[in-house]
């Protein structure tokens, strides 16, 4: 008799996908076909906000491979996150040309504006668009390899590492404020016109957007789940709870813990570049620690170490930031902050994690690596 | 293995032709080992000899440096001086953890430290000797095991019928047995057993006698263990340490009949 693999795609997760092949039919039929004076029309706005919506549930979806199967907390991934949507605002600005407000065919407006003379080195090839995806996974994911090579080599696990990923992103956001870096200081990179040729606020680019972030959504849920159901899965979650352990059987965590964070950090770059077309402006706020930690709360809400339960999470909670900010803009903060109160003391397993314990029989739970607490363990174990 | 832990002036005896580079026919030799922790003095000058396919009982008072000896054989605890020669050739200290492990020593911890999360039958699977690599793992043989391969361990430590479980939900006992399945689907050279009778019943220990009796006849094995009916029952050489160095060694009836062990350890 063989045992019981886990599937590929479990019950969750065909409820996902298929929400997202539904919402990928249904976007563009009331965004499209629908005409724009019927009550079922769906304004290009909401297009684009929803399309965010599935861009963080994608950085949730990084951010839970990490945190939810490997112990990794970071407070940090809103890094990764900005550095795609630099490296796509890169390449956005570069298909300005000359229709900016200064007619410089090669340099943006900002530069310009300082007086820069050439293009910097790094600018080079990002008006390519092949180069500038490229980018968008080479990035992140050299950033998120180093990092996590010299950290996990060095065994820095818990709370501190969780401060550096935090000090990592605020280093960046320290970095990017900066005029010199010549990625526009403050204001960022924003103003864009074409992407791929076609103007970026034409409705069906904003559709296509939505569809491709979608796509993102699925491919990355699948890619998180082919590393987390396999045996290097399973080494994951044994590394995320005895670490120490795993060494004795002779593997080396740091190796397993730096590819799912070169990994995450790749889908969180994906991200951030999908995002960054949708709301059409990039800047050094996007690596504000505030952002990497409402990350967090996404993950957390909707059900750490469940891959769904982190992008229900992010589509949950921004749809109630929507709402709130719209509604009272100054309560958000506490009802983030209250949400984040009552779901640790209250449902430590998210809306996904409590559900399928409500649902699932014994022995699909018994399949699923139970959801482990909030907060991280800081506890290894003594000298035994 | 790095070439750095290769005995750099192997010691062939003299007026031997043999291209055995061999310092020692041991399986295990330790030499001198000393280790302080905070100017605490673990280990003194620790010396032990282990022959392969030898089974070896560690007894001793507390803060004799039973588990420290361990510690250091596993790479855990580097000491600060002396040697351990592992199969006549390979210094362990030099080695880091996952290094020592894949030269083929295994260890049960103290505490047992299953992977709670992950079901018995997965945490046999996590232990199967093989590639370890983190890219073999995503593709490789560890995702084609066969159930029976994993079964046959089970059915060995007596957990087959707890297969689906998660290790989390098996008794104390159960998971030293757990622990020692892990053990043996690493398939080690030397297996090291840090009391793996505690919180055991007298009968789920006298079991557990007769499985470390079993295994003793293919593998090499140092048990540490405070219980001395269970120590008898494993019918091998006895080594009492004691201060961080060797105290006795010999029978369990010459070393319980020492003198000195009687002071230290057994009592009056």
């Amino acid at each position: 008799m063989s045992p019981p693999r886990a599937s590929l795609v479990d019950t969750k997760g065909w409820i996902m996908l298929a929400a997202i092949a539904a919402a990928c039919i249904a976007v563009p039929v009331f965004n499209l076909a629908v005409p724009e004076g019927s009550a079922l029309h769906l304004p290009t706005y909401l297009v684009s906000l929803f399309g965010k919506y599935l861009a963080f549930a994608l950085l949730a979806v990084a951010l839970d491979l990490v945190w939810g199967y490997c112990g990794i907390l970071s407070l940090g991934h809103g890094a990764f996150f900005g550095l795609g949507g630099y490296a796509m605002g890169m390449y956005l600005m570069r298909q300005i040309g000359p229709r900016g407000v200064y007619g410089n065919p090669i340099l943006p407006d900002f530069m310009v504006f300082l007086n820069y003379k050439e293009l910097p080195w790094y600018w080079l090839g990002f008006d390519w668009f092949p180069f500038a995806a490229l980018m968008v996974l080479a990035v992140p994911g050299l950033l998120g390899f180093l990092f996590g090579w010299l950290a996990f080599r060095s065994r820095v696990t818990g709370v501190y590492l969780s401060i550096i990923t935090q000090a990592l992103t605020y280093a960046l956001m320290l970095a990017f404020f900066r005029n010199d870096m010549g990625l526009g200081g403050n204001n960022g990179l924003t103003d864009f016109k074409d992407i791929l040729g076609f103007p970026v606020q034409a409705q069906g680019v904003r559709v296509a957007l939505f569809l491709a972030t979608a796509l993102a959504l699925a491919l990355g849920y699948l890619v998180a789940r082919l590393m987390t159901v396999t045996a290097y899965g399973k080494i994951l979650i044994a590394v995320r709870d005895a670490e120490s352990r795993t060494r004795f059987l002779g593997y080396r965590p740091e190796h397993f813990k730096t590819l799912a964070f070169t990994v995450s950090a790749m889908m969180a770059g994906v991200a951030g570049a999908l995002y960054v077309p949708q709301v059409g402006i990039i800047n050094p706020g996007e690596f504000a620690p505030t952002n990497s930690i409402e990350a967090v709360i996404w993950v957390a809400v909707g059900g750490r170490g469940t891959l769904v339960g982190a992008a229900l999470g992010a589509v949950l909670v921004n749809y109630a930031k929507t709402v709130l900010t719209g509604a009272l803009p100054d309560a958000w903060l506490f009802g983030l902050g209250a949400l984040f109160v009552l779901v640790t003391l209250f449902m430590p397993k998210g809306i996904v994690g409590t559900l399928v314990e409500h649902f699932g029989s014994r022995r699909a739970a018994a399949k699923l690596p139970p959801a482990p607490e909030i907060a991280p363990k800081l506890a290894e174990e003594g000298r035994g | 293995m790095s070439e750095a832990a290769v005995l750099e002036r192997p010691i062939a005896p003299s007026g031997s032709h043999a291209p055995d580079m061999r310092l020692t026919s041991a399986l295990l030799y330790l030499d001198d080992v000393q280790v302080t922790f905070d100017g605490y003095r673990a280990l003194r000058g620790l010396s032990l000899t282990l022959d392969k396919g030898e089974m070896r009982a560690i007894i001793g008072p507390n803060g004799a440096g039973k588990t420290t000896m361990m510690d250091c054989i596993t790479g855990k605890t580097r000491p600060d001086t002396g040697r351990i020669v592992f199969d006549g050739i390979v210094d362990l200290t030099k080695l880091d953890e996952p290094a020592i492990a894949d030269l083929g020593i295994g260890r049960k911890f103290q505490k047992p430290t299953v992977f709670e999360s992950h079901t018995v039958a997965d945490n046999i699977l996590l232990a199967l000797k093989g590639p370890r690599a983190a890219f073999a793992s995503l593709f490789g043989w560890r995702n084609r095991v066969e159930a029976e391969k994993i079964e046959r361990l089970l059915t060995k430590v007596g957990l087959i019928e707890h297969r689906s479980r998660p290790a989390a939900d098996l008794s104390h006992g159960q998971k030293q047995w757990l622990e020692i399945g892990m053990l043996l689907a690493q398939d080690p050279k030397l297996l090291l057993v840090d009391e793996p009778v505690a919180g055991m019943t007298d009968h789920e220990t006298a079991e557990t006698a007769t499985l470390l009796r079993e295994i003793a006849k293919d593998h090499a094995v140092v048990v540490i263990e405070h219980d001395m009916h269970f120590v008898r029952a494993l019918q091998c050489r006895v080594s009492c340490l004691h201060e961080g160095s060797v105290l006795a060694e010999g029978s369990i009836d010459v070393v319980s009949a020492d003198p000195k062990v009687v002071e230290v350890y057994l009592g009056r």
